[in-house]
């Protein structure tokens, strides 16, 4: 009885996991079996599974006509520089809270972590406005600046720094090294894993930003992957293949730092839900 | 998590060294983070205060106007209307995403050898770009030569449907972000000691029994974290729409934030835009509030009928 219903719990347990995984995995690769084809094949009135004939063309279209590269470009420049002062602003400020002593610090603190409570999507409209007025529409600066502020980075370098041991920071200390001396010698190269994660996981936030770029860019050579893909009926015309070759080559080099660093991006991602993997 | 970084941490971590004063490389340290904080975020915060008093436009501001424009939206029928399918696309959404989120978590941690590929194909539409999600989720659905209609037959169009193009964006979500609850689970599931399932098991607990009396008991903080996060994320629900229907038809998916948006940048009325932000505010925190309230007094009901 008991083997009976234990035989009963793994067939299903193995069916949903098969079916799970099927459906999730579905989507992509019927996008890439609609960019292997011909134009005319995704219009045809007979449905085939896969492509009759097989054929590179919706990519090399895609990427010589249109803005593609452009916004390849443009979203690399900007995740990879938000990224950087990201991890700059938030190392040093982190290091701060954790390790100096002065006062106001924990009322900055909690100020500073307030914004865990209140959604940016409620600051969009003055933070236009106070963008338009310094002149930053359609800018790189206009696109980078908002996405710094990142407290829930700062949580979890401060978490990190508390739980290391004093003795690191008054041995240095002795030597007479100043407080940026100490986080870039001494906490920076002990931290190394965590600020990876957080890095590639700011890069992947940065990347796929769509709200902030579509508030702030109205040039179409300003666009970053994820507003462009939403422009490519007008770049590329309601021709599908085409556009899941575009959606293909937007999703690649996220899936790519994905799969190589899959670890990492899970121990970070793990890190903003307050949680440790 | 919020209660953790607003007080508990700082106490701790009491700075060796004390009495020596650190203000000046404090200060040099922490310059950049408060000029972009009160640039682009605390600055923000109050001045979307201060725009819902005033009549104002994208670029300049013309008067005060008092409660004026609070007393409009209370009586605004298309702004509650919006808050309605803000509500019905959550209500679709949370507890689907959680508990598919927790299946998945169970399946990745019970198949070990194939643990790390399952794993993948669940989490990695969550790091696509939502222009992807949102660009396949249109070719599939097409109404001639879409690949559901050519499942289930037919030639429905179901962005276009009012039945069908709110549940239709919300599947379409569950897809593109599932994978992040069940990366919160799976980490709960791996923070339960083997030992407690050894214990369990030699008493003769087997399958469900071993999943009520340990796994359960053990994961409901995380659940409850995972509930609280995913309310908040679906409730700010725009991108998705916004793409996929541009709030159609009839308006029937057009939500909180994209009539905030329609307000502002193409009424240009950013006095009554930041008036719908602050109710938008309050309705996030007082549900978030409201959860975690729910969360809390459940678990003394069930730790007073336990004692």
């Amino acid at each position: 009885m008991k083997h009976r219903s234990q035989l009963g719990w793994s067939i299903v347990a193995t069916a949903s996991a098969c079916v799970l995984a099927a459906l999730w995995v579905f989507p992509l690769l019927w996008a890439l079996s609609t960019a292997l084809r011909p134009e005319l094949e995704t219009v045809s009135a007979t449905f085939h599974w896969l492509p009759r004939s097989w054929t590179l063309d919706a990519f090399a279209k895609t990427l010589g006509a249109g803005n593609l590269p452009r916004w390849l470009f443009n979203s690399a420049l900007v995740a990879l520089l938000v990224t950087l002062v990201t991890m700059a602003i938030s190392l040093m400020a982190a290091y701060a809270f954790s390790q100096l002593r002065f006062r106001g610090r924990s009322a900055l603190f909690g100020i500073a972590m307030l914004a865990f409570l209140l959604p940016f999507e409620a600051l969009l409209v003055p933070l236009f406005r106070t963008m338009n007025a310094l002149g930053l529409i359609n800018s790189y600066a206009g696109l980078v600046l908002p996405q710094v502020v990142s407290p829930v980075v700062i949580y979890v370098f401060k978490q990190f720094f508390d739980a290391v041991p004093a003795d690191f920071r008054e041995a240095a200390l002795m030597d007479g090294a100043g407080p940026l001396r100490v986080l870039w010698s001494v906490y920076l190269p002990i931290s190394g894993n965590i600020v990876w994660a957080m890095a590639i996981v700011t890069f992947i936030g940065a990347w796929n930003n769509f709200l902030w770029p579509f508030i702030i860019v109205t040039s179409n050579d300003m666009m970053t992957i994820p507003l462009g893909l939403t422009q490519t009926y007008d770049a590329f015309g309601v021709r599908y293949a085409q556009l899941m070759a575009a959606a293909l080559l937007g999703a690649l080099p996220v899936a790519l730092a994905y799969v190589v660093f899959q670890r990492r991006v899970t121990q970070g991602f793990l890190a903003t839900s307050g949680l440790k993997g | 998590m919020f209660k953790r970084a607003a007080n508990t941490e700082l106490a701790r971590s009491a700075p060796p060294m004390a009495g020596r004063a650190e203000g000046l490389p404090a200060a040099l340290l922490l310059a950049p983070f408060v000029l972009v904080f009160l640039l682009f975020f605390l600055g923000p915060a109050v001045q979307t205060l201060w725009l819902s008093l005033t009549e104002s436009s994208l670029t300049r501001t013309s008067a005060f106007v008092g409660l004026a424009n609070y007393a409009t939206l209370v009586q605004d029928e298309a702004f509650w209307a919006s808050l309605g399918h803000t509500f019905y696309f959550s209500l679709l959404t949370v507890i689907p995403l959680t508990v598919l989120g927790l299946v998945m978590a169970l399946l990745v941690h019970r198949f070990v050898r194939a643990s790390s590929w399952l794993q993948g194909a669940f989490f990695l539409p969550y790091v696509l770009p939502i222009s992807v999600m949102t660009l396949i989720a249109d070719w599939m659905l097409q109404p001639s030569s879409g690949v559901i209609n050519h499942i289930v037959g037919g030639q429905r169009a179901w962005l276009a449907d009012v039945d069908w193009a709110m549940p239709m964006v919300a599947i379409g979500t569950i897809w593109w972000t599932v994978g992040f609850n069940m990366l919160m689970l799976l980490a709960g599931l791996r923070n339960i000691p083997a030992e407690l399932y050894e214990a369990a098991a030699l008493d003769g607990a087997r399958g469900f029994t071993l999943f009520r009396a340990i796994t359960w008991p053990a994961l409901r903080p995380v659940v409850g974290t995972a509930l609280l996060l995913q309310l908040i994320a679906s409730l700010k629900i725009f991108g998705q729409t916004y793409i996929l229907t541009t709030g159609g038809p009839f308006n029937t998916t057009r939500v909180t934030l994209h009539y905030m948006y329609e307000t502002a940048f193409t009424q240009s009325d950013a006095g009554y835009a930041a008036a719908i932000a602050m109710a938008f505010m309050a309705v996030v925190i007082a549900l978030s509030l409201l959860q975690l309230w729910l969360g809390r007094s459940w678990r003394r009901m069930r730790a007073g009928r336990e004692a």
